[in-house]
């Protein structure tokens, strides 16, 4: 069997998780992008939305990004977003708050949002 | 109780609730230094990351970019002075001053003209009072700074590096700090955040990650040091780039200014405090011994007034005496 994931979840203040994984499933401006174990080694930009690891005891990490980007290498995978929150963590009364005030002009701050209320109805 | 004596006692009472706050505010600050230590371990992961990530993307990208390549002859400059909110810190926010003040006479001798941005009210009032023009102002965090206010401050300086200099952009961008070396000792440091050197990036990268792998390594040499570590943090892998190399490091750039930024902010923090935590004990110490020279003080006009009376009580009865022996 292959090697598990060395997978590290990081925001700009704080490590979010980090742990073994089997899969880790993030989206690119590209599309969707899976990494298992002896994917080659990648740098690839993020957009704001979920990134999915799902660890070896089977169980789903979802973590809402900001947008930021992910390297892989040597089944090492660094996922780094200026902000990150687990499906747990997430505040769904507070991003509602921010996307209301935000109103139509959503730039990055209410994608932000967005991925975030997505990542909370999903869990 | 003579007038001199009630003065003294009054002194005494204030000087005691003096040292009574400033040591509170010596052991808050020492508190909130542990707390400030956290948060920069806490943000190192993702600065390591980046920097890596940023070493990678570099190599394969066109490097035209203004955060990368300065202009052969820089005009405008900018300088992030970071000073404090609050005062009671000693020459915390002076210091930070002084050495933001010598390095735009630098940059003014080599014509440049210069812009601060300025963290901190201490600073901003210390600018303003002179009737400065400020690029830009930031106050009410400097004890305990987010990511979002590091954000900010970085998404308006490269604004203004990203403007081109006739239109009122800037060339270069500086940074005027104060670095925690430990509780005794925080040193100001005036450094070139932009544009990157690309020759200085890897060895950037080598003091901010193999500070501590050297020391252990015990001067080895920084060839030899790689041997022990997984090849990673050596040699780069052979990165496929997701959309492309160009791409990822326009993407990168902003986010690695903010970590610049979030980094210098938290390191400030820290140094505040322990800026703070000296100036407090000091004050308390010196409250401490105020109090014990007006005690003597007190207690010697205490024995005069006593010695007084009793003189007064003597000379009065000797008086009494005399006059009923005539």
């Amino acid at each position: 069997m292959a090697e598990d994931l060395n997978v590290e979840v990081v925001a700009a203040d704080r490590k979010v998780w980090s742990g073994e994984a089997s899969i880790v499933i993030a989206r690119t401006p590209e599309g969707e992008i899976g990494i298992m174990s002896g994917h080659e080694p990648v740098l690839g930009l993020l957009v704001a939305g979920s990134v999915t690891v799902r660890s070896t005891g089977g169980e789903a990490v979802v973590v809402a990004v900001s947008g930021g980007f992910l390297s892989v290498s040597e089944n090492h995978i660094a996922i780094l977003a200026e902000q990150a929150e687990l499906a747990d963590e997430i505040d769904v009364a507070a991003a509602q708050a921010e996307l209301a005030e935000l109103g139509e002009d959503r730039e990055g701050a209410g994608r932000w949002a967005q991925a975030r209320l997505d990542v909370a109805a999903s869990r | 109780m003579g007038a001199q004596l009630r003065e003294l006692r009054q002194r005494i009472r204030s000087v005691e609730s003096i040292k009574k706050i400033t040591r509170a505010q010596e052991l808050i600050a020492t508190s909130r230094i542990a707390r400030a230590q956290q948060f920069a371990e806490a943000a190192r992961p993702y600065s390591q990351a980046l920097v890596r990530a940023m070493e990678a993307a570099a190599e394969r990208a066109r490097l035209d970019n203004p955060l990368l390549e300065g202009v052969e002859e820089p005009r405008r400059s900018a300088i992030l002075v970071v000073t404090s909110d609050g005062g009671f810190a000693g020459a915390y926010s002076a210091n930070v001053i002084r050495q933001s003040e010598a390095l735009a006479g630098l940059l003014r001798e080599q014509g440049q003209e210069v812009v601060p941005y300025v963290v901190g009210k201490k600073g901003v009032s210390w600018f303003t009072f002179r009737g400065r023009e400020l690029g830009g102002q930031y106050v009410g965090f400097t004890g305990k700074p987010s990511y979002a206010d590091a954000r900010k401050i970085a998404d308006d300086i490269l604004d203004a590096i990203n403007t081109p200099t006739e239109e009122g952009g800037v060339d270069e961008i500086h940074i005027v700090s104060t670095h925690f070396r430990n509780m005794v000792t925080q040193e100001v440091r005036a450094r070139r955040l932009f544009p990157i050197m690309v020759e200085d990036v890897p060895e950037e990268i080598h003091h901010a990650e193999a500070g501590a792998v050297r020391s252990d390594n015990g001067g080895t040499g920084s060839g030899a040091a790689g041997n022990g570590r997984p090849a990673r943090t050596d040699v780069l892998p052979l990165y496929e780039f997701e959309p492309s190399a160009d791409e990822v490091l326009d993407a990168l750039l902003p986010q690695y200014a903010g970590n610049l930024v979030y980094t210098a902010l938290l390191d400030a923090a820290a140094s505040e405090w322990a800026a703070r935590r000296r100036a407090m004990k000091n004050a308390t110490d010196n409250a401490g011994e105020l109090q014990e020279s007006l005690t003597r003080e007190s207690n010697s006009a205490r024995q005069a007034e006593i010695t007084q009376e009793i003189s007064e009580i003597v000379g009065g009865a000797d008086a009494l005496a005399a006059a009923g022996s005539e």
